[in-house]
This record gives structure tokens, C-alpha cells and sequence, in this order.
């Protein structure tokens, strides 16, 4: 064991004067120390939320600062979870936060062997108008028995079941008025 | 349970606090077996002959909660004649046609009726340009045959075609004495489901199985419940909907349905799959369940509600789910002059489930392809059939937050690696769209037990990225502008869609509120509806999902509603909202005895208020509110007037619960044990080995491992882990989670350790008829061999989550599996499977496919392929 | 003994300091904030109790804290970060610099029958089944007849099957190659997996903070001790002289971490974010005293039940550190969760030593040494 510093040094005054003389507590506390709080104490909104994983449903509080995401707790008003969270709902923070998230428009060309930029208006007018070619190519008036089917599978859909209800009937419906019958989900597998 | 669903397993510790036993049955020893008071090891596959020993067990002690089951359910109806058991067929039932691979279910009506109607009408049909469709090369004539019968069979959903004659009443014997009374061909029908012989079939001991019996039994009644709670491992199986409806058998006769404590409770395990099936993004159902239209069968909308509605019982008004629905979709344009546009919905002729769509993907015979917030290649069963599908699709839109391997199979999947696919030849055209995540869109997800709840949106999506709901509305709406002024007849129901939801914002966000209102519905005065029984037939009334009628009531979000849960009773009612109509417990009249008494004090749920009139209680009665006990129909009612006072199951058409379903399901009337397709062992109950009616797709990519192989012995299961998310989009990518499991692995049992050389943390490779695939090894007790009859089964345990992408990676487990399925909604068999394993690294490049064939040709199965 | 030197002023207060620590370095310390300077009004002293005989090991107290605390993955490199340890489900390892939560993982295996009834049952006054270990449930039978107690099952191989309540090490039960066949369902043997959150033990008597030369490790208002990220220098004195090997210096900015019980957080009444997230509540926060309560009261219960194995760590002031601001309840031995079975603060003898060094200073005699030395004995 060393000679402590304060035999002679910073934080003697405090220590030797105050009641802390072996400068282990308040008189060692430092002024960053004594400003800390949580930075969700400064959060501009709390925002109610519930946590993206499994179907359990728990309640989350998302903090925003600045328009961005700060930090995302258990909601403790829920009566599904009563404020706890999981490790995956505990990492939502790096989940909506994270470094790797993709955030622009990428294309890979037919036979191409590197994705590029592509301009997000663009790419929607894009796949539209391969949406109305590929229902023409797959479009099937009635069956060789003459009997309607007024559909086409020319293309098809799977989606995940993170989708939202509005979603999902969104994506439903306007299936259902192409006529494009293969819509499915996460929910068969 | 606490593997996967840790923060609702905090109410399991609480019962256990409380002084609830907890039993964990599952072939691995989990988190979830380690607070269990007991854990009952057993071999993957064998679930029904482990249910089916229970419900014998129930039956043989008269150990069945009588006076509930006679009040109920089915127990007393009459069995026709023409029916004929597993017992006395070699396993079959009546009815199969081995031609056809499929069951004809006119023998397992009951007598006195016509025809039984499934609850929910008929599903899906037979294909019938099917043999045309499954003309791929690579394919022997048998195997065509056997899919062509596959999809055929998966044509039962209500059987004979004219499902909706009025159901007259069965003839009944209400001392369940008769030998065709429903309770004694139950009884029957399991007799050899003994505590031995499920000790054989499914290696646990016979005192381990009757101390679960003895559980079960002495915690059910009117003082007691008991709940059973299960997941994927239950429905990812080729007897998969069997399953479940062996647990209903079981919790039916317990007493142990619409009980508090009580029920099957399903642990889905993202975060809105209920409301994806809710409001179905299948091909097989359009919103609140109603069935897609069948070409076959639904000319119009008369022939449709003929065929699939109900006459009685609450799907009796199907007519006004319908009408609603396609107001709420087609507006103005539809009217009772046409149909209310029921000729704009297409139809139906057979399976597209989701491996069918990638079965045509291969072929060519579909050219798009969106994939939202999914990742097939990494979390479907067979990766390389997924990743076969992507190869060979004209277009593909990936709409993700993180760059997953369904979007960069063109140049980093395995089947670049083996040299099957070349990168320069891949026509696929992808386009990658960045997604919002759950805390910059407001929208429901509906949790796992039907309720709906809001979130808020909290911060802008960065970027390019958008909601779906976004993106959806926007395709929409370019494809309609670029349509516009179209005379093509196809394009009406395109152009005459109501799709013109209120925006904000720069990026012209749709109003999810919007949407949600136009899901609950609306009166003619343009009032938001507040209750599913307010729709009508006549065009009056809008619902885009009338289970969801009453979300939006009186125009507020019941969705949104956040009343501490500290604040409210333990039903907490006033939290989110739950369909329908905010009922937290289904069926919960059955809580109550016929008189609508609670069957006791300790566990009322809703009850009869005979002073007043009305049924009332902690939970909103799932009744009508003022229909007593005491209420008989009259000779012909239909609908819901068709139900008795004690008629609990309000949406079957009988108002009972089926211990015996005489129509809706597509492999018989009562769950029987067939052994996995791919099992190490034969079928110890029944002649007949797996399921007659599954469904297969034999394609060179597609072999299956024979049964019983030598050359692939062992049986593996798939499963998640607590520190990882299904295909990994969500947690591979999180340094926090992937540091917690950071590789793939597989976990064996020290004797197969022992027996195959491998090495505790070394690496293993895994064999099937699919591909092989490599994992570090886990040696651990908490894998325990099973003795199965003479044999000894060693089973290997392999997380799902990996695959090349990401922080954390490794081989996806999924290419191991093939894809068979269960016959009624087409789910593939991926809790059990065989492979081999041998110690060491798989082999690389293209010797890897030698070395899957060199198994395949020593196993005796077709050579593998592309095509 | 303070007037043994006589001195005042602030030389006095030090050297009243020395002998005053023979409670402030070592034994029991009822009020460590106090005695560290804080005002008889600060907060209550608060802390964990973790009971891990409800832990489901998911590890969200592990993310829950990285999450709060910005703590990095815990690795050099990706090499290093993503790597199997193959203990168990712990890919984690142990307490360090960037891990302040840390789930052990133990599987224990026990010949059959020989384990108790799984942790946490039914509430206390239940008596357990005494042939099957097996818990009742809460309320009176309501069938006829009790229920059959399964036989007990002896182990098939006695001679190598250890003790009831020994436990085994998994690799050394490994069949030999060629033993299967001989293998028969593994019914002689069962598994118990015992799980357990460590954290930072805020001990009453600190070996952590004593050492600390710059002032960086305090002890705070609640009671816990909390590095200062801005004083420390990293000098690392803090590492060796933990008992419990909780403390580390990280590599990239050089400085000591350890878990804060999220001192920011307290500050603001919130609680530490491990805690909050826990599922079942296996880690409870809260004033020291109501969780001391809370935990005799759990022990009790569980031995009325017949889980004998469950015993409290870190709750004896009497203790080599005092007793300890987090403490536990383990169903086996420390040593079994990889902790210490009798952890001392290594500053124990530290008032000795410094009062000798003080001594010789001032010049005093060695028989007013000798006669200090007798008077200590």
C-alpha cells in the first residue's frame, strides 16, 4: 500500500477540515460528479411505445432528445410487463440506434456484382411499374374450365410479423385489388 | 417459455410463488426446466402420443370434469355409423383415399346431421391445374403425384362442398354410455395410449408421465385450473394443427376452457404475428378470419355465404362480415347490384402457401417478390430452396433496417460459395429499401394474447426510410396513376379502391389513425362503430376487420388507452383493447355452470345476474348480455339464436366444444400419433408410420432423409435462444446481444459426444439430405439420450439464428431442413428432423455438394439439384 | 486510544482517523456514509439483493446496463468478442471494466433423486413431498386420496455417483469413446442449471476505494461506491485489491470501471437499470435494510420448504468486508458461482499498517509501541 496523495496534496483542505478525512466520500466528490443526473432527465418527450420482439407485448417509454432516440425502458404502467424488459428488449436503444443500419436506397442490377445508389422516388417508380408488368405476365382471366379467377401470380409477398395491423391490411388490400392472391407472412412459418 | 418469452414468464414465477406446480415438457432441459418444479425429457415428434396418453388417462380414471362436459361440449352426440377408427384400419381412418393421399371427411359426421360446418368455412382448395404446375424437371412421376395429392388433400377445410345445410340437431346420448357417443370413441380411440406405451413412444418414464397426469388431473375442477402454454414446438410439425387439437381435447375435458388459469395459451413469438393472421397477410383468409373465395366453389356472393357460413352459431353472420369488409374496400362502387364487388376479389384454387410461391419462384412461374421485414433465406426451413427462389426471380424488393442475407444472397450465399450459383448469373434485380423501425411510426401490433396495442411515433425515420404503411400507400398510388383512364375490366377494382388516406409531414406519412378507423368501421352517418354486432348485410355498415369492430368506438383509440395497470384489477381492462370486443378471456360463459353460477367462488370469471338480467363479472362476457342460461331456441333459429343459454362456444355452430371435430380438419377427427416423416425410430402405436395427408414437394432440392436411416441417425430440433431474434435481422446485427451468444452451435449429449468423437467447444458438421453445415459443439447433461423401445435416441439441439451477415455469424441451421407439411395450413416440419454429425469442419466449395451426395447415395435418395 | 497521541487540530483528526478505522476499514459499519463524510441526512443506504433461485438466466441485466452506462462490448477484437467460452450459456465470463452484470451459468449434475425440489415453490407452511422433493401445490387437495410418491430411484452406478449435494464436474462424467451402448437413458443422473447475476458487491469496507490514491473511488450519499471517470488516472491500485475481482481498467481510455448501481439514476430517483429490467424480479433494489429483510424472509421460506441449499453471501456484516451492499441468495456453495468463500478486504490490515508508519514518524518509543501491541491483544 502506497502513501496515499492526500498526505500532501488535493483533497487535503476538504478532507482534513470537513468530516470526511480519509477522503473517501463526500469530500473527494467531484464537480462533474455532483452535476450527473440521467440523461433521461433532459429527454424533450417520453414517448409510449411497445417492444418490437416476441408477441409478449411489453410497454416501452421511448426518451427523445433533439428528434433523436436517447433511451428506451420498460413502461411501468403496463400490466403486461409492469416495466421489465428481456435482453432483446433492453437492447432496443442499439436496435433503433444502430451503427450498421442501412439508410439509403440500394440497387443491384440484373447480373450486377455490386449494389448501387439509387434514388428512393425513383426506385418507387420502378418497382410500380415492374408491379403492373409482372401482374400482366402472371394475370389468369378463369381456369381451362372457364370458371373465374380474376388473379394474377405473377408476383408475390412475405412479410414479417413486426408489421403493424394498419400495415398489413394496407398491404391486403391492395393485393386483394391487383388480383395478386400470394400474399403470406411470418404466421405460416 | 422463459427461453423466448422471458418478461411474460414473470407471471409464470408469480403462479409458482403463489403455489402453482410448473411442468416443463420439452425434449431439451431449458431455462424454462430450470425453475420448473418438473422437467420432463422426451423425444421431439412424439407430442401427440404424450396428449393422447393424457386424455386416456382422464377418460380411464373418469378423471374428466363431468358435469362441464356434458354442459359444454360434444361428449354426447352420436358418431354415424359409416365412421371408422384408427383402431380398426391400421391407423387410417375412414374415408382416405391412398390414391389421392387425402381424406374424404363425409364418414366422420356425426349422425342425425347432414353436414357439420367448420366453424370458419373452408380455406383452401384443390389445385386443380396443379399437375400442370408441378411439371418441373428434376421431378419422378411419383413424386408428382404425391404433391399433386398433397395439395389435394389440403382441400377439406369444410369437406363436401354445400358446407352451410343447417346443422339439425345429432342425436345425443346424454349418459355418454353409447359406443358411439363421442366420449366413448374418445375413449376408444386412445385405449392403447397407455402410461407404457407413451413411456416407449416418447422415452420418459412411466412414473414421470403419471405424475404429470396426477398434476393435471388434481388441478382441474371447479376450485382448480391448469393452463397449458405452448409455442412453435407444437405447430411446426407435419400433425402440427393435431397438436392443438389434442390439448383441446385434453383442457375440454379437464374443464380447463374459458376459465380463468385456464386455456391453450399460444406464445407467438413476434411482436404482431396474432394480428398478421388477424388481419391476414395469408393467401388463404381475408380479414377476421373469413375465407379467400374459391373458384371452385363461390360464383357470387350467395354461393360464397352458402358455402361458408354457418347457418348458427355467431359465424351464422358472416354475411354481414362480409359485405362490410368489401364496403370498407370498394366504397360507392359496391353496391347490392353488383355483388357489393365481390367479383373484384380473386380466387382461389389451391395451396399458395408460402413454400408453393417459392416452389413457382424456381420454376419461373412468378417473377416478383417482396420481402418485408423477413429474412426466408436465414429463417425458412430449406435455405437453399429459398435462396433457388430468389435466384430466379425477375425482381425482389427487400425492405429491411439491416443488410440481411435475403437481400445479399446474389453475392455472398452458400450456394456462391459451392459454385452452384455465379454471381454474373444471377438475373435477380434487388431492390433494397430501408425500413422505420417501432419507434418512428405509429401503428397496433396485437401481442400474443389479441391485444391491440399503440404506439406512438417517437423520432422521424433517418434517410430513405419509411413505414410500410408508407410505402404501401404510395405503390398504391403510383400504380393507380399510372392506370388511370384504364378501360381494362381488370384494372376496376384497382381504380375503385378507396385508397385516399389523410398525410403529414414532408414525406406524406399516411395517418395510421386513419386506417385504424377504417379496420373498426363505420355507419352510414360515418360514426365509428363500437361493436361487431352492429354490421350489417345490406351495404349500411364498413369493417375492414369486424373482430377489430369496436378498436376505434366513439371515434377514440381504445388501442391508445394506457391506465396504469397499478391502477385497475388484475383484468386490467382498460389497458390497450382486446378483440373482440375487449374480451380478455375467450368463451368465458364456460366459467360459469349451466345455471351461470361460477363453478366456484375462487375462480369466477362472469356470471348470470339473474336481478338483473345480464351476464357480468370481472371480464366482459364473451355471451350475449342478456341471453340467460335458461334460453332454449326455437325449432329453426339461426344465428346466434340457434345457441342455447348453455352454449359457450359461440363462434362453432353447435355452440359446443368438439372433443371429435366431424369437419375442418384435413387428417382426421381426433389427433392420432404418426411418427415424424424423418424419424429414427417406427411408429410404435399404429401401423401407419407419418401422417397419410401431408403435404410434400419433391424436388431434386427438396430430398428428405428415408426413415429409420442408418445414414442419418440422429433426430435434431431447431429453437430460438433468449439472446437472439428468429433470423438474426434484429439481434446479429446488436453488439450487446451477439456478444452474449456469439456463434452457432449445436449441443449434444455427452454419450453421442462420446460416440461420434465430438469435442466439447470443437467443431461439429451436420449431414442431411438438404446440405451439411457446421457448428462449434456443446457438450452438456442437460441433452440426455432417450430409450425409444430397444433403441437408443440420441436427439442435437441447433439454434436457428445465424447465418453470414452481421456481427455474429455462422451457418444457417434451417439449411438443414426439408419441407413437408401439415396438411391443414400447410407449415412445414421443422421442430424435428434427422441428420448425422461428425466431428470437424464441413468441406468447402463445390466439395461440399459431393459430400452431401456421397450421403445421399449411400442413404438411397434421388441425387440433389438445382432444379 | 485516540488520545494516545495527544495531537489536535488536523494532524489530530487524522490520526483519530487511524484508530477510528478499525471500523472504518474492517468489521461491521452500520452507516459507511457517514463514516465517509456525508451528512446524517443523506439518503438510506441502498443495494441488490439478486435472488437467483428465480433467476431465468436471460441476461437482461447485462444489456439493460450496457444500455444505460454506454459500457462497449466487452472484447479486444471481433476475434475475441465473438468467441464461444463454452460455459454453458455464459458467453460472457466474468465482472470486468466493461462488464458490470455478469450471469454465471453452472450445470450441476447430481445422481437422480438426490437433487431438492426446484427452487422457489410454493409459499412457506407447505411440507414437501419428503420422497420426491416435490411441491405441493398452495391450497388443500381436492381430489380423494393423496397422491403417490414416485419411488426414489438409487443411482445406478453408486461408486462413482457423489453425494447428495456434492456436485459433479460435467467433462470428467463424459463416457469414455466407446461406451455408447452401454448408455442407458440418463434417468441415474439429473441436471440442475443454476444461474446467478454477479455484480459489483458495493462492500461496506472497500478495498476498491481505500486504495485509491486520487479520490476517483468513492463512496457515495446511498452508500455505493462509484469510480469518478474524471479523476481516475488509471493507476490500476484498484484492481488487485478487490476481494471479488470486480474492478478493471479498460484498455481504451485507461480508466477503472465498475458497475455504478447507476448513481446518475439514483440521483433522480430512478432505479439502476439492471434492475429495473429483470424479469422476475431476481434482482431487487432497494434501501439495504428492507432488502436484508426481504432476503432472511426468503431464506426462511425456502428452508421451510426444504431447499437447504439456499443460503444468503454478502448479508453478514460480520464479514471480511463488512457485508456487502449487493448480496445474493445462491443455492450452493460461492465457490460453485465462481465467488469467493470468504472474501476479506485486502485493507483490512491497513490501519495497522499505517499506524506503525505514524508511529515511527512521530518518534514515539518502542515501548509505548509494545505496550499499544499488548493492549490490541
Amino acid at each position: 500500500m502506497g502513501a496515499r496523495t492526500w498526505l500532501g496534496e488535493w483533497p487535503m483542505f476538504r478532507q482534513a477540515t470537513g468530516s470526511d478525512p480519509l477522503g473517501r466520500g463526500s469530500a473527494v466528490q467531484s464537480p462533474r460528479t455532483q452535476a450527473l443526473g440521467p440523461r433521461t432527465s433532459d429527454a424533450d418527450e417520453v414517448v409510449k411505445s411497445v417492444c418490437p420482439y416476441c408477441a409478449v407485448g411489453c410497454g416501452q417509454n421511448v426518451y427523445v432528445r433533439d428528434g433523436r432516440v436517447t433511451q428506451i425502458e420498460g413502461d411501468p404502467d403496463s400490466p403486461v410487463s409492469r416495466g421489465r424488459l428481456c435482453p432483446k428488449g433492453s437492447a432496443s436503444t442499439s436496435l433503433v440506434t444502430s451503427p450498421s443500419r442501412v439508410t439509403t436506397v440500394r440497387y443491384r442490377r440484373p447480373y450486377g456484382t455490386e449494389w448501387e445508389d439509387l434514388d428512393l422516388d425513383t426506385a418507387l417508380d420502378m418497382i410500380a411499374d415492374r408491379v403492373i408488368d409482372a401482374r400482366r405476365k402472371g394475370w389468369q382471366d378463369t381456369d381451362e374450365e372457364g370458371r373465374v379467377l380474376r388473379r394474377t401470380l405473377g408476383f408475390s409477398s412475405l412479410g414479417g410479423a413486426t408489421l403493424d395491423n394498419e400495415e398489413n391490411y394496407l398491404i391486403k388490400k391492395l393485393f386483394m385489388a391487383l388480383g395478386a392472391i400470394q400474399v403470406e407472412n411470418q404466421a405460416r412459418i | 417459455m422463459a427461453e423466448a418469452h422471458p418478461v411474460g414468464f414473470q407471471w409464470v414465477m408469480e403462479a409458482k410463488a403463489r403455489g402453482a406446480k410448473i411442468i416443463h415438457v420439452d425434449p431439451r432441459f431449458t431455462r424454462t426446466s430450470a425453475v420448473a418444479d418438473l422437467h420432463v425429457p422426451f423425444r421431439a415428434g412424439a407430442d401427440i402420443a404424450f396428449l393422447g396418453g393424457l386424455i386416456n388417462y382422464v377418460l380411464t380414471e373418469g378423471e374428466d370434469f363431468r358435469e362441464y362436459v356434458t354442459t359444454f361440449t360434444n361428449a354426447a352426440d352420436l358418431v354415424g355409423e359409416d365412421f371408422v377408427d384408427t383402431e380398426d384400419m391400421a391407423g387410417i381412418f375412414s374415408g382416405y383415399n391412398a390414391d389421392t393421399g387425402r381424406y374424404d371427411p363425409i364418414s366422420w359426421q356425426l349422425e342425425g346431421v347432414e353436414y357439420e360446418a367448420p366453424a370458419a368455412g373452408m380455406r383452401d382448395h384443390w389445385e386443380a391445374d396443379l399437375r400442370e404446375q408441378a411439371d418441373g424437371s428434376g421431378q419422378s412421376d411419383e413424386g408428382r403425384q404425391r404433391e399433386h395429392h398433397a395439395a389435394m388433400a389440403s382441400d377439406t377445410g369444410g369437406g363436401a362442398g354445400d358446407a352451410a345445410h343447417a346443422t339439425s340437431t345429432p342425436q345425443r346420448d346424454e349418459t355418454l354410455q353409447h359406443p358411439r357417443c363421442v366420449y366413448q370413441v374418445l375413449k376408444r380411440h386412445y385405449s392403447r395410449y397407455t402410461p407404457e406405451a407413451v413411456s416407449r413412444v416418447c422415452g420418459m418414464g412411466v412414473e414421470e408421465f403419471l405424475q404429470v397426469a396426477r398434476a393435471i388431473t388434481e388441478n382441474s375442477g371447479r376450485e382448480r385450473t391448469t393452463a397449458w402454454v405452448y409455442s412453435v414446438g407444437w405447430t411446426h410439425h407435419s400433425v402440427g394443427a393435431q397438436y392443438i387439437r389434442g390439448a383441446a381435447i385434453l383442457q375440454t375435458l379437464l374443464g380447463n376452457m374459458g376459465r380463468p388459469g385456464g386455456g391453450i395459451l399460444a406464445l407467438r413469438g413476434h411482436a404482431s404475428i396474432q394480428g398478421s393472421t388477424d388481419i391476414p397477410t395469408l393467401y388463404d383468409l381475408l380479414p377476421g378470419y373469413i375465407p379467400m373465395p374459391n373458384a371452385h366453389l363461390h360464383d357470387d356472393l350467395r354461393s360464397f355465404l352458402d358455402a361458408d357460413a354457418a347457418k348458427t352459431g355467431f359465424w351464422g353472420n358472416m354475411d354481414t362480415y362480409m359485405v362490410s369488409l368489401l364496403k370498407a374496400w370498394w366504397g360507392d362502387a359496391a353496391t347490392p347490384e353488383n355483388d357489393f364487388a365481390f367479383d373484384y376479389l380473386p380466387r382461389l384454387t389451391g395451396d399458395h402457401g408460402t413454400y408453393g410461391i417459392v416452389r413457382d419462384q424456381i420454376d419461373r412461374k412468378t417473377y416478383g417478390y417482396f420481402v418485408v421485414g423477413e429474412n426466408p433465406a436465414v429463417g425458412h426451413a430449406n435455405g437453399k430452396m429459398q435462396r433457388l427462389g430468389l435466384a430466379n426471380l425477375e425482381w425482389l424488393v427487400v425492405r429491411d433496417m439491416q443488410m440481411i442475407e435475403t437481400a445479399t444472397f446474389w453475392k455472398d450465399g452458400p450456394e456462391i460459395e459451392t459454385e452452384e450459383l455465379r454471381t454474373e448469373d444471377i438475373g435477380t434485380e434487388v431492390f433494397f429499401l430501408p425500413c422505420a423501425n417501432h419507434t418512428e411510426k405509429a401503428g397496433t401490433f396485437t401481442n400474443t394474447q389479441r391485444l391491440l396495442q399503440w404506439r406512438r411515433e417517437a423520432a422521424h425515420p433517418p434517410g430513405d426510410a419509411r413505414s410500410e404503411l408508407h410505402f404501401y400507400f404510395h405503390l398504391g398510388k403510383k400504380i393507380r396513376e399510372k392506370l388511370a383512364g384504364s378501360t381494362d375490366e381488370r384494372d376496376r377494382p384497382l381504380l375503385d379502391l378507396t385508397w385516399d388516406y389523410p398525410t403529414f409531414g414532408v414525406h406524406e406519412e399516411p395517418d395510421p389513425e386513419s386506417v385504424l378507423g377504417e379496420i373498426n368501421g363505420y355507419d352510414a352517418d360515418g360514426n365509428p362503430l363500437s361493436s361487431y354486432t352492429q354490421l350489417k348485410a345490406d351495404g349500411s355498415t364498413t369493417a375492414g376487420c369486424w373482430i377489430y369492430t369496436g378498436v376505434y368506438k366513439d371515434g377514440v383509440n381504445q388501442a391508445d388507452r394506457r391506465k396504469p395497470g397499478s391502477e385497475q384489477d388484475w383484468v386490467a381492462a382498460e389497458w390497450g383493447w382486446a378483440w373482440p370486443a375487449n374480451r380478455r378471456t375467450l368463451y368465458n360463459r364456460a366459467s360459469a355452470d349451466a345455471e351461470g353460477r361460477p363453478w366456484s367462488e375462487r375462480k369466477a370469471l362472469v356470471w348470470w345476474d339473474a336481478e338483473n338480467d345480464t351476464w357480468t363479472g370481472h371480464d366482459i362476457p364473451d355471451f350475449e348480455a342478456t341471453k340467460p342460461p335458461s334460453y332454449v331456441p326455437a325449432e329453426g333459429a339461426t344465428r346466434q339464436d340457434a345457441l342455447a343459454g348453455t352454449d359457450a362456444f359461440i363462434m362453432q355452430t353447435d355452440g359446443k366444444a368438439w372433443l371429435y371435430a366431424p369437419a375442418g380438419l384435413a387428417d382426421g377427427p381426433m389427433p392420432t400419433h404418426y411418427e415424424p416423416v424423418e424419424s429414427p425410430v417406427a411408429n410404435l402405436l399404429h401401423e401407419q408410420q407419418d401422417n397419410p395427408a401431408l403435404e410434400r414437394i419433391d424436388r431434386a432440392w427438396n430430398r428428405i432423409n428415408p426413415s429409420q436411416s442408418e445414414v442419418y441417425p440422429y433426430a435434431f430440433l431447431t429453437y430460438r435462444l433468449t439472446e437472439h431474434h428468429t433470423a438474426g435481422g434484429m439481434s446479429r446485427f446488436l453488439g450487446y446481444l451477439s456478444e452474449l451468444q456469439p456463434e452457432f452451435f449445436c449441443e449434444v449429449s455427452p454419450a453421442l459426444a462420446a460416440e461420434r468423437n465430438l469435442e466439447h467447444l470443437g467443431w461439429a458438421t451436420l449431414i442431411s439430405a438438404r446440405t451439411a453445415i457446421e457448428a462449434r459443439v456443446l457438450v452438456t447433461e442437460r441433452m440426455k439420450p432417450l430409450r425409444i423401445g430397444d433403441q437408443t435416441v440420441h436427439q442435437i439441439g441447433l439454434p436457428y439464428h445465424w447465418g453470414s451477415n452481421g456481427l455474429s455469424t455462422g451457418d444457417p441451421a434451417n439449411d438443414l431442413l426439408g419441407v413437408v407439411m401439415d396438411p391443414n395450413v400447410h407449415i412445414q416440419e421443422s421442430k424435428v428432423a434427422t441428420c448425422d454429425i461428425q466431428p470437424g469442419r464441413r468441406p468447402r466449395g463445390p466439395a461440399l455438394l459431393d459430400f452431401v451426395e456421397s450421403y445421399r447415395r449411400k442413404a438411397g435418395v434421388e441425387p440433389g439439384g438445382n432444379t | 486510544m485516540t488520545n494516545l497521541f495527544g495531537a489536535s487540530g488536523a494532524t489530530g483528526k487524522l490520526f483519530d482517523a487511524f484508530s477510528g478505522a478499525a471500523t472504518s476499514l474492517s468489521g461491521p459499519l452500520p452507516d459507511p456514509s457517514t463514516d465517509a463524510g456525508w451528512s446524517t441526512e443523506h439518503p438510506k443506504r441502498v443495494g441488490f439483493f439478486t435472488d437467483t433461485s428465480v433467476c431465468i438466466g436471460c441476461k437482461a441485466c447485462e444489456v439493460a446496463c450496457k444500455e444505460w452506462n454506454l459500457v462497449p462490448d466487452d472484447g479486444t477484437d471481433a476475434s475475441d468478442l465473438y468467441r464461444l467460452t463454452g460455459m454453458s450459456y455464459d458467453n460472457t465470463g466474468d465482472l470486468g471494466a466493461s462488464t458490470w452484470r455478469h450471469v454465471a451459468f453452472i450445470e450441476d449434475v447430481r445422481p437422480h433423486g438426490s437433487a431438492t425440489a426446484a427452487h422457489g415453490g410454493p409459499p412457506s407452511g407447505v411440507p414437501v413431498d419428503a420422497a420426491t422433493g416435490f411441491l405441493p401445490t398452495g391450497l388443500p387437495a381436492v381430489t380423494d386420496g393423496a397422491p403417490s410418491s414416485p419411488t426414489l430411484r438409487a443411482p445406478r452406478d453408486a461408486a462413482t455417483a457423489p453425494a447428495p449435494g456434492e456436485t459433479v464436474d460435467l467433462l470428467a462424467l463424459l463416457p469414455d469413446s466407446g461406451a455408447h451402448g452401454q448408455q442407458t437413458p440418463d434417468d441415474e443422473r439429473d441436471v440442475r442449471w443454476l444461474m446467478s447475476s454477479d455484480v459489483c458487491k458495493h462492500c461496506t469496507h472497500a478495498g476498491c476505494l481505500d486504495v485509491c490514491p486520487t479520490g476517483a473511488l468513492f463512496r457515495t450519499e446511498f452508500g455505493t461506491v462509484v469510480v469518478q471517470d474524471d479523476i481516475c488516472n488509471g493507476c490500476g491500485y484498484c484492481v488487485p485489491s478487490c476481494p471479488y475481482g470486480v474492478i478493471d481498467v479498460r484498455e481504451d481510455d485507461g480508466g477503472a470501471h465498475k458497475c455504478t448501481l447507476c448513481y446518475d439514476r439514483l440521483g433522480a430517483g430512478m432505479e439502476p437499470a439492471c434492475a429495473k429490467a429483470c424479469p422476475t424480479n431476481s434482482i431487487q433494489f432497494g434501501d439495504l435494510d428492507e432488502l436484508q429483510a426481504a432476503a432472511d424472509a426468503r431464506l426462511a421460506e425456502l428452508h421451510g420448504r426444504g431447499v437447504t441449499e439456499a443460503r444468503l453471501y454478502g448479508r453478514d456484516p460480520d464479514d471480511g468486508v463488512g457485508g456487502d451492499g449487493a448480496f445474493f441468495l445462491l443455492l450452493d456453495e460461492p465457490e460453485v458461482y465462481g465467488m469467493p468463500p470468504d472474501p476479506i478486504v485486502t485493507t483490512r490490515d491497513l490501519p495497522e499498517m499505517w499506524r506503525n508508519a505514524a508511529l515511527t514518524a512521530v518518534g514515539l518509543g518502542a515501548a509505548v509501541v509494545a505496550a499499544f501491541w499488548g493492549g490490541r491483544k
